[in-house]
């Protein structure tokens, strides 16, 4: 026998060992008690056909804590658009993540809660989740399933407290048959609310601009002289920090934005490290077209204006990121035949099929 | 040959220890319950939420009005050395001033033995604060009460609140509500992918001379008390007027390190069965 083989003779004896140990003296583990009386409704849920696009990377969210699943997805969805989620139901999660903008609030440079209140940064877009390690602009919360609890109890934004959402959601006659078909009990605890949520989150994939059909080399993908000369330029002058398919490493870095008038210091809020003053996420640029305005504090409202940001108006601060400083001198140069192909080819990161996307739509 | 032997060797191990680990509990109970009763104070006394008024060693006085902080990870510390650690699915506690009941931990299934101490994590430790949310039930529940004063959780930041101590105090500044409040809100666990500061104490609280024996008969209540004071008057002394507020702030560390030597062990009773 080869040394393999012994070992798994061992392990099958050591189990079979601790199985019989283990079996409840005197009982016939084979026989089932008479079934009583008529069998009870038997809870099923349909798997979500979940699938990572091509061209994308492994997913971070651990899906065997959370299996997807049609029912459980259409109560995150229902939650999602519900504006009971805020304290005077005035204010839904797609209150600010609109899907014709990509789920991120366009026309708002900072976020926009119940009454009128107005929050520190610029909402994000929520798109493909999934794959990310981290959230919001500083990385505060790096769990998928937490995320939700953040704007909902943030005073400017929802305003709402868990237990008093909570207690709604279980009083609302809409909400138990959802929760019982999706989970099979209709006990509506924190875990099961936040879980939905983010079945739902997890199903927004954007992954079919014009940009991903080309680079599938499907239907579809074709890329004009201008734009592929923009992908050209992009690979060597932005892709060290809106790297890969996602269209971005996921560091927190500083690009050189003025503080004259917000002093935001981002991720150093969240980690204390004097290295991480005044960084913020490296955002993802899909749908970049859709999600106006742009930067943390949404200072500027058109891809122009970011283009000249990074070729002439970047500050030298001591914080500036490495990678924005060439020759010794702050930004990354462009001329202005550059700058149009870079944005014609950021145009093509446009996912109008998630956009339009009606299972991620308001449902009925 | 040797090899074999192992292989002997190992299986005889690996059905012991099957035998061992599906032993069922014994219906001779030998576990009793051991009791920590936690009572808050300010120096020599009773602490008094929104009524009491006391005196720091730089002697600025403050009126606390909320006071939280958690327990969790406790070890009872047996005179043989054999300590005996509470599972960890039950052993987080959140006491809340203004919940007696909070301040009463009652631990079931404690081994018989002799115990001369014992030592708790303040805080929620590093793991439990990663976990799925399905693992945080009951106190660590962040769908639970967390807002307002009974707020013990940071949404915005992953983690929870470890202690909390809200007052007043005329060296606190007047803040936008008209008064003088000072707020401080000691968490940071460590960090989850990029290493933050890590205020987790683990804080052995020995009995003295007194040994709590717990058997068939007897129950044990130790007694410790939590000094606000120590909060103020540690290594660092803490000044309500230089540091009013501090929440994400390095300064926090010198707050946990001062937290870390509030609790005194102040006696025990033992109730008797039967």
């Amino acid at each position: 026998m080869q040394r393999w083989q012994i070992f798994g003779v061992w392990i099958s004896i050591v189990l079979f060992g601790a199985v019989v140990s283990c079996q409840p003296g005197g009982s016939d583990p084979t026989t089932d008690p008479e079934p009583t009386g008529p069998k009870p409704i038997e809870y099923q849920t349909t798997p979500y056909p979940w699938k990572k696009p091509a061209n994308f990377p492994e997913p971070t969210y651990a899906f065997a804590k959370n299996p997807l699943t049609l029912e459980g997805v259409a109560l995150g969805r229902a939650l999602f658009y519900d504006d009971m989620l805020s304290v005077n139901g005035t204010v839904s999660c797609a209150f600010c993540h609109q899907q014709g903008a990509a789920f991120a609030h366009t026309d708002h440079a900072l976020s926009h809660g119940i009454n009128d209140k107005i929050g520190t940064r610029n909402n994000l877009g929520l798109q493909n989740m999934a794959f990310y390690k981290a959230f919001f602009w500083d990385g505060g919360v790096q769990d998928l399933d937490l995320l939700p609890i953040a704007p909902i109890e943030n005073p400017v934004e929802m305003g709402h407290s868990m237990p008093a959402l909570l207690n709604a959601v279980r009083q609302s006659p809409r909400y138990r048959p959802m929760f019982l078909a999706a989970f099979g009990t209709d006990s509506i605890t924190t875990d099961r609310f936040l879980k939905a949520l983010s079945q739902f989150m997890l199903t927004m994939v954007s992954a079919n601009s014009r940009y991903d059909k080309y680079v599938r080399n499907e239907a579809g993908g074709r890329l004009s002289t201008d734009e592929l000369a923009g992908l050209t330029l992009f690979k060597q002058k932005c892709s060290t920090c809106h790297a890969g398919e996602l269209f971005t490493d996921q560091s927190y870095r500083n690009n050189g934005l003025s503080r004259a008038t917000n002093k935001d210091e981002g991720r150093s809020l969240i980690t204390l490290r004097p290295e991480d003053r005044f960084t913020f996420r490296v955002p993802s640029l899909r749908n970049v077209e859709r999600t106006s305005p742009y930067m943390h504090d949404g200072r500027f409202w058109t891809l122009e204006e970011v283009m000249n940001h990074y070729s002439t108006n970047m500050q030298d601060v001591p914080e500036l990121d490495p990678a924005l400083r060439i020759n010794g001198r702050p930004g990354v140069p462009l001329t202005d035949t550059e700058k149009k192909q870079l944005v014609a080819f950021l145009r093509t990161l446009t996912d109008t099929d998630y956009i339009a996307d009606r299972r991620l739509s308001a449902p009925n | 040959m040797y090899r074999s032997l192992l292989y002997v060797f190992l299986t005889g191990l690996g059905l012991t220890a099957g035998l061992l680990a599906c032993d069922t509990p014994d219906p001779e109970a030998v576990t009793g319950t051991f009791v920590i009763q936690l009572d808050n104070v300010a120096g020599n006394q009773n602490l008094q939420l929104n009524t009491g008024t006391y005196r720091n060693a730089l002697g600025e006085s403050f009126t606390p009005t909320a006071f939280n902080y958690f327990v969790s990870n406790i070890r009872l510390i047996r005179t043989n050395g054999a300590d005996y650690v509470v599972p960890q699915d039950s052993s987080y506690f959140l006491v809340r001033e203004t919940d007696p009941a909070s301040q009463r931990i009652t631990l079931k299934n404690v081994p018989y033995g002799d115990y001369k101490g014992v030592s708790f994590v303040l805080g929620v430790d590093s793991l439990r604060s990663t976990m799925d949310i399905s693992r945080r039930t009951g106190a660590l529940d962040p769908g639970s009460d967390h807002t307002g004063a009974n707020g013990m959780y940071w949404s915005w930041n992953s983690g929870y609140i470890f202690m909390k101590l809200e007052g007043t105090s005329p060296s606190a500044p007047v803040d936008a509500t008209g008064s003088n409040t000072f707020r401080y809100h000691i968490g940071f666990f460590g960090g989850r992918d990029t290493r933050t500061i890590n205020n987790l104490k683990t804080i052995p609280v020995l009995f003295g001379t007194d040994v709590a024996q717990v058997d068939a008969e007897k129950v044990p209540t130790v007694l410790l008390q939590a000094d606000v004071l120590k909060i103020f008057d540690g290594p660092t002394l803490l000044s309500i007027k230089a540091n009013p507020e501090v929440m994400i702030s390095p300064f926090s560390s010198s707050i946990a390190n001062n937290y870390a030597q509030m609790f005194a062990y102040r006696g025990k009773t033992t109730a008797t069965l039967n």
